[in-house]
């Protein structure tokens, strides 16, 4: 299956390789290279690329490109999402999947590698059975190690990966014994001139974040569950049960992990917490382009809008812009023609503005395409679907935790075409 | 220190790739790094005794590996510390050890031991881990070592190490395929494992080593579909990939008579709606339908396999899979095996994937894509979807409007060319091109729209970007060639165009399009060709010649106006620097322009030029990409990537869905057993003759009844059989109640059978295990088979228990004789040991030989010297089971053709009779015995649909009109095996059924003997030598000592006659294969310590080969 793993920067140095069968020479990555050059854009590179002897799956996450060699028919998915959760491991470990960052864990980055995969197939991709085997570093960790000589790699054998339930570990003892839930919705819409809704849909997925002592049993129940009609389970989930009764049931991995993540297709009626104005004009001859945008609350039930990010890339054309904003600053790069607007909290009283005009290039024709803006902005406290946790209760255990549930909406791919 | 390292980081970095022989390690200390002697001051940490200091070193060297730098000198100074007690040491020790074991092979060898220990730790982790590092160091020399471990980690007893044991597998296949039988035996043995832990590397080893023997997973499957919610989700993904193929292969395509889905539909729901409860009604309703009219398949409503139907519901649950892999999976497999109505299930897990990490969306939307084409109605709901987000990267754009393309249709193409128009305008300008190729495929696909389009696409020619206008006039060309009457006026716009437009694709396809349709611009044509000429030189090759091509064709049309101009281009064109324009020009000259060289050609240029030429088809480039197995690589590329398993069509019959039975174990039978005891004792006496269906019958009487019975049989053989029908018919009255009472029973049991399906495997792996543990050493593959077989056994002993009753005194003293001769070691055994005893007993004493049988008796060459000794020899074979042990001489083996549980009651074992087949002297006379152990009578039994090898032949036998329940008949049938041991594949049909079966005879049996004397044998020996002989030492084994043992063991193997010898240390035997009839000679010189030598001679020489391996095999044993 997965032969090699060579780890690229955006400068294009291989800065770690790995192979789990024989060794393929890093030269093989040139015809990656070649793909990279080809590409405009960094996230353009294809994702396949077939050479005479191999072929290279990537993913490109972090601005680092995770390079896999095989070698023969393997489902390019089964690569690439295994890759993804190399990705993600490495970010549990680390806190930041950065260049820097895997340069000064080499070691346990080739300790995890080493144990993620076995002759190139997957063997332990679950983070509490990496974290048995192999403790994360943290601060503390580093000076005691340094000091004493103790290492990172877990002394007790990994009795997870033997149990029934491979995804928790053993052992578990906290003396505050806690389980909270983030329920976090994020909401896809594309917005076309007229103000008029052509998409929207809302992803959601229930983050926990479980620190109980022993084997704890969860169910967990919600007023509405037939918002949820199209779901996707950690595997610890019960699958039989949510089927019958629509309850989850599970007993959960030890510390973070995605419990389900839901999505809401646009055939529901979706509301827009947002509405955008905008007036962006070119006229032909001048050199000089009017810009207008307002924003302002629609349909929040109450809850404020906060966190409002606005960028668009403006045509080539423009050479630079004289703006004014009512509230919050506004950049513009000159060479990328991104226009960034940090609006902050919506104030409904008063509503967010930006106004002034763009200069173009003297002596060329009006840009013929339009900018798209790309809104970001969050909600806390109120999940758009209007999804909601009923009770969660605990079984198998004798203390009693303390539970928690947050809300929050979060602008995922919001985009208004001008 | 620190400002040190600092600076090597430095130089490291510099001197990266430039000189790797001296790998300058930026970790190590700039002090100790000179450039001879490099690493010392790693190998000094290394060899001193404090741990902190040795996994300071191993990290640094770590580092450098994982920079891609040389750290292989450091070999010998690493390799010492693979005993050392600090976990992590140990761990980095073993990631360098894998690292360089393949190019230090020898020093690797040092630390063999070490693993070979922790191979037999307590500690299951321990043993899994040094399994797992063992296996992973790719050194040729210890292949044997891994091959012995893998084995018996494939046994162990934890879980966690068998699962190790299956991922070594394919490490050992890549290190050495020779292992592939060896391993197939591990894969098969690992297959059995109940574990959903061992469950997805097995079949991923099945996938690596042995994806072409699908037969493995007949037994395994249904507990593969169950447990497959619970295996780990990489293990999922193979297993599902594996089951679709698997599927493929053995079920029908629900999908195959749609036309009568309207007709049937209601019979259809019916049988839709229990097929899941009543599975047993519902194969006893298809048995039927088959039975009825196998010809007129197309014409009975499909309905689907309970397994098949298993598959489907099993997987569905795993589209709500995190893993993305896993969803597409399912999707696939759906997609595949789904009934077109429920296929539709996909489409809302895929849209989901959507919203994944790109690479994610990127391989999704090439599949949806495909899909799209195939089954638009799936992902009509999910429209919106699809449309495209400016933030979204190109490649993901242009395959979203592959899918919106592929979508469109009547009802939503107003809304896609809404979405298209906005795409117009993006900046992204590949994206645009894409876009505006897809609205020409609109065009065509959709007529209503056409105009529409064209104009929209005639607007866009107006458009200030070069390459928009391009694309447009590119595509407007292909829409214009549909139908270019009505549209004379926008070829009149775009000749305008040739004085803006810079592009020479739009430019070259703007001046095909006015040459070909030059009849409907008549007075623009010949003004755009003067324009044209005069910018000739200037133009790219590709205008040019379409510059050439304009010429010609208006010359043609409108010599009057253009003879000038068209003399002036080619003239330019003649003296082109690119000889491809040169040759046009000439060639078009030649022509178009009547000479008196030009022949007959120059008459026929106007039809040439001016054909009617087929519009171009605009289709999608992901059409019949379906073909590749979705979600494959191979898929993804369109190009099929090495070790792509095709997935094969569907079958026109469906195999024998029986093969996924899994046998119904011992011990769950019991209770039922011994009422049917009770039943038993009034059972009519015409059920005697199946007391002679035990599986070595055939064996038994061979040996005892060949030398007085061979000639009279065949009479006597007829009046018995008259005989017994008669008794038949006396008892027929009884036989009726008797029947529908046991009718009754078998309902019963069969009711119980399939219902709790978890239940009946776990016991049968029980039992598997058992059997196991019982035999070891016994050949690979027969594992399922003797299980079987002791469970017909027990069936048919059932019978004798009553018989028994009847026999003389005499046999019971024998009884006990041959009881006392081998006592029974496990209680569970005894009874079928003893019962198998009383039945050789029955058969050696039956006198009156079944009249069926008589008709083959086969030669025996050796008779053994007493009964008894033959008794113990029988005794011995039943127990173990295995066909290789001890055999006396005149014991033919028998062989499983359709075991009872696969055939519905039916079984057929065959033997080879070493009899010379009279109706053709070249054929092996093959000895085939039904028995019938079902309720009611089988009818018709022939062979049909022979498979064979070019060359082979097949001589059948009479059909068997009717083999009542309970009885037993003997046929021979001749094979011409062509001297190959290639399989003879048939069809055994019985009224009702059809049953896929082969028979592979062994090398042995491909010969007859020859009488030669001493002389003759050295001569031929002398003649075929070199190449033709093949000579091999052995140690005999420890039961074989002495020339009788060895005559035995040898006419045992190979159908050779003894050739008589002067020496008795050495015996000759001769024979010649029966088709070519090539001679073949063995001889086994036999030395006092035990050893001997085998000489085989034979013109064939793999035979010869072949022969030499069997009978080294049974010499040993």
């Amino acid at each position: 299956m997965i032969h090699s793993l060579f780890l690229v920067n955006s400068s294009g140095d291989i800065f770690l390789e790995k192979h789990w069968k024989s060794v393929v020479s890093r030269s093989v990555c040139d015809y990656f290279f070649e793909a990279q050059e080809r590409a405009s854009e960094p996230e353009n590179v294809p994702p396949v690329i077939p050479t005479p002897h191999h072929y290279l799956i990537s993913v490109l996450r972090h601005r680092i490109y995770f390079v896999a060699v095989i070698q023969s028919e393997v489902p390019p998915l089964f690569v690439i999402e295994f890759l993804h959760r190399v990705v993600d491991t490495f970010q549990d470990y680390f806190g930041v999947c950065t260049e820097a960052a895997i340069k000064d864990n080499v070691v346990v980055v080739y300790e995890l590698l080493e144990e993620m995969l076995d002759n190139g197939f997957p063997l332990a991709t679950e983070s509490n059975i990496l974290k048995e085997l192999i403790k994360p570093p943290t601060i503390l960790r580093t000076v005691v190690n340094t000091i004493t000589g103790s290492t990172n790699v877990g002394e007790q054998l990994p009795t997870g990966q033997l149990s029934v339930v491979p995804w928790r570990r053993t052992g578990v003892k906290y003396t505050n014994n806690e389980a909270y839930f983030d329920v976090v919705e994020e909401i896809d819409a594309i917005i076309d001139k007229s103000g008029s809704t052509i998409t929207a849909e809302i992803q959601g997925v229930i983050d926990a974040c479980v620190k109980l002592t022993g084997m704890p049993d969860l169910t967990l129940s919600f007023m509405n569950p037939r918002l949820l009609d199209d779901v996707s389970f950690h595997p610890c989930v019960r699958f039989k049960r949510w089927e019958a009764e629509r309850i989850l049931s599970f007993i959960p991995p030890d510390g973070n992990f995605r419990l389900l993540s839901y999505h809401v297709s646009s055939q529901n009626l979706v509301a827009i917490p947002v509405y955008v104005k905008h007036n962006i004009t070119f006229r032909e001859g001048s050199s000089q382009g009017r810009f207008e945008l307002t924003l302002g609350p629609k349909q929040t039930m109450g809850k404020g809008v906060e966190a409002v990010l606005v960028n668009s890339q403006l045509p080539r054309g423009v050479l630079n812009t004289n703006l004014n904003p009512s509230q919050g600053t506004y950049t513009f790069d000159p060479v990328t023609k991104l226009l960034t607007w940090d609006v902050g909290k919506i104030n409904p009283q008063k509503l967010p503005s930006l106004k002034g005009s763009m200069s173009l290039q003297a002596g060329a024709s009006k840009p013929d395409e339009n900018p798209t803006i790309n809104i970001q902005f969050k909600i806390q406290q109120s999940a758009l679907s209007g999804l909601k946790v009923n009770r969660l209760d605990m079984y198998g255990e004798k203390y009693k935790p303390f539970k928690g549930i947050k809300y929050m909406t979060k602008a995922g791919k919001f985009q208004v075409r001008t | 220190m620190s400002a040190n390292s600092a600076f090597n980081e430095e130089k490291g970095g510099s001197s990266n790739v430039g000189e790797p022989e001296y790998g300058h390690d930026p970790a190590s200390g700039g002090i100790f790094s000179s450039d001879y002697k490099r690493h010392d001051d790693l190998k000094e940490m290394l060899d001193s005794n404090k741990d902190s200091l040795k996994l300071e070193a191993m990290k640094r060297i770590v580092a450098m590996i994982a920079r891609g730098k040389n750290a292989s000198d450091l070999f010998p100074a690493v390799v010492k510390n693979v005993a050392c007690k600090n976990i992590e040491v140990k761990k980095l020790v073993y990631v360098y050890l894998v690292r360089y074991a393949e190019e230090q092979q020898d020093l690797a060898l040092l630390s063999i031991s070490t693993f070979q220990r922790g191979l037999k730790d307590p500690n299951q982790l321990i043993r899994a881990s040094a399994l797992r590092v063992l296996s992973s160091i790719r050194v040729t020399i210890i292949v044997p070592i891994m091959m012995l471990a893998i084995k018996e980690a494939a046994s162990d007893m934890s879980p966690y190490v068998r699962k190790t044991a299956a991922h070594a597998i394919p490490k050992l296949y890549s290190l050495d395929p020779d292992q592939k039988d060896c391993l197939i035996e591990v894969i098969e043995k690992l297959l059995a494992d109940k574990t959903t832990l061992v469950a997805g590397s097995v079949v991923m080893a099945f996938e690596e080593v042995c994806p072409e023997r699908i037969d493995l997973i007949h037994k395994n499957y249904r507990k593969l579909c169950n447990l497959l919610i619970d295996v780990e989700e990489w293990g999922q993904v193979v297993i599902i990939n594996m089951l679709t193929r698997y599927a493929r292969t053995q079920f029908l395509n629900p999908n195959m008579n749609e036309s009568l889905l309207e007709e049937g539909g209601g019979e259809k729901a019916f049988y839709g709606s229990d097929g899941d409860d009543d599975e047993e009604e519902d194969k006893d309703e298809k048995d039927k339908k088959k039975a009825e009219a196998p010809s007129v398949v197309k014409r009975k409503p499909y309905v689907m396999d309970p397994d098949h139907r298993l598959l489907l519901r099993n997987t569905k649950p795993l589209l709500q899979s995190r893993n993305a892999a896993v969803v597409m999976a399912v999707a696939q497999l759906y997609f595949h095996l789904a009934p077109k109505a429920e296929v539709g299930v996909i489409a809302k897990a895929l849209v989901r994937l959507m919203r994944s990490h790109s690479e994610v969306q990127y391989v999704v939307l090439q599949n949806v894509a495909t899909m799209s084409i195939k089954r638009r109605g799936m992902f009509e709901p999910y429209l919106k979807s699809f449309y495209i987000r400016s933030t979204d990267p190109t490649q993901i754009k242009v395959l979203k409007l592959e899918v919106l393309t592929n979508l469109a249709n009547e009802t939503n193409i107003s809304t896609i060319l809404r979405e298209f128009q906005t795409y117009i305008k993006s900046m992204d300008k590949d994206f645009v091109a894409a876009t505006i190729q897809a609205i020409g495929r609109c065009a065509t696909n959709i007529g209503e729209v056409r105009d529409t389009c064209l104009n929209g696409l005639v607007q866009l020619l107006s458009n200030r970007d070069e390459l928009v206008v391009a694309e447009s006039v590119v595509v407007i060309k292909k829409l214009l060639q549909m139908q270019p009457e009505q549209h004379s006026d926008i070829i009149k716009h775009m000749a305008k165009l040739t004085d803006n437009i810079q592009v020479p694709m739009a430019r070259a396809s703007i001046l095909w399009l006015i040459g070909e349709y030059c009849e409907h611009v008549p007075k623009i044509a010949p003004d755009v060709l003067r324009k044209m000429a005069k910018t000739f030189t200037n133009e790219e090759d590709i205008v040019k010649l379409q510059i050439i091509n304009l010429a010609a064709k208006l010359y043609l049309t409108n010599s009057k106006q253009t003879k000038l101009l068209t003399q002036y281009v080619l003239n330019l064109a003649k003296y082109d620097q690119n000889y491809d324009i040169r040759d046009r020009a000439r060639f078009i000259r030649q022509l178009i322009v009547p000479t008196d060289k030009s022949g007959a050609l120059s008459k026929y240029a106007k039809k040439l030029f001016l054909a009617l030429k087929p519009a171009p088809v605009l289709e999608s480039p992901f059409k019949d990409r379906d073909h590749f197995q979705l979600g494959s690589l191979s898929h993804l590329l369109n190009a099929k990537a090495g070790g792509y398993q095709e997935l094969p069509d569907w079958p026109e019959a469906a195999p024998d869905p029986s093969v996924r039975n899994v046998e119904v174990p011992e011990w769950t039978k019991c209770s039922s057993r011994e009422k049917r005891k009770e039943k038993k004792v009034e059972k009519p006496f015409y059920s005697d003759s199946e007391g002679e269906s035990g599986p070595t019958e055939s064996a038994d009487s061979a040996s005892d009844t060949a030398s007085d019975s061979e000639s009279g049989s065949e009479e006597s053989g007829s009046g018995s059989e008259s005989e017994e029908s008669d008794q038949q018919s006396e008892s027929g009255s009884e036989e009726d109640e008797e029947e529908e009472e046991r009718k009754k029973k078998k309902e019963k049991i069969k009711a119980k059978k399939p219902v709790p399906e978890s239940d009946s495997e776990q016991s049968s792996e029980e039992e598997g295990k058992k059997t196991e543990s019982k035999n070891k050493p016994r050949r690979g593959g027969s594992d399922t088979e003797s299980g079987e077989d002791k469970d017909s056994e027990t069936e048919s002993s059932e019978s004798e228990e009553e018989e028994s009753e009847e026999e003389s005194e005499e046999e019971t003293k024998k009884k006990k004789k041959a009881t006392v001769s081998k006592p029974p070691s496990k209680p569970p055994k005894i009874d079928n040991k003893k019962e198998k005893k009383e039945m050789s007993l029955l058969d050696l004493d039956d006198f009156d030989p079944a009249p069926s049988l008589s008709q083959v008796t086969p030669l025996n060459n050796f008779l053994s010297s007493s009964l008894v000794t033959d008794l113990e020899g029988l005794s011995l074979t039943d127990n173990v089971l295995s066909p290789t042990t001890i055999t006396p001489s005149g014991n033919l083996k028998t062989y499983e053709l359709l075991h009872r549980i696969t055939g519905e009651g039916l079984s057929v074992e065959y033997c080879f009779s070493r009899q010379p087949f009279s109706p053709d002297p070249h054929m092996v006379a093959v000895q085939i015995q039904f028995t019938n152990s079902a309720a009611s009578e089988a009818k018709n039994l022939h062979i049909e649909d022979a498979k064979l090898q070019s060359g082979m032949r097949m001589k059948e036998f009479p059909e068997i009109e009717t083999l009542p329940a309970g009885e037993t008949v003997s046929v021979v049938m001749g094979i011409d095996f062509c001297d190959s041991t290639q399989a003879a594949n048939f069809q055994l049909c019985t009224h009702t059924r059809k049953f896929f079966v082969s028979i592979q005879p062994p090398v042995g049996e491909l010969m007859m003997p020859i009488f030669m004397t001493e002389n003759e044998f050295k001569k031929e020996q002398g003649q075929l030598m070199g190449m033709n002989e093949i000579t091999e030492k052995v140690t005999l084994g420890e039961k074989c000592h002495g020339e009788h043992a060895v005559i035995q063991r040898v006419t045992t193997a190979a159908n050779l006659s003894r050739v008589p010898c002067g020496s008795d240390k050495e015996c000759r035997f001769a024979g010649k294969t029966v088709t070519s009839g090539s001679l073949v000679l063995v001889s086994v010189v036999t030395k006092d310590n035990g050893a001997a030598q085998v000489t085989v001679n034979c013109e064939k020489m793999v035979i010869g080969t072949m022969l030499v391996k069997d009978i080294l095999q049974t010499l040993t044993q």
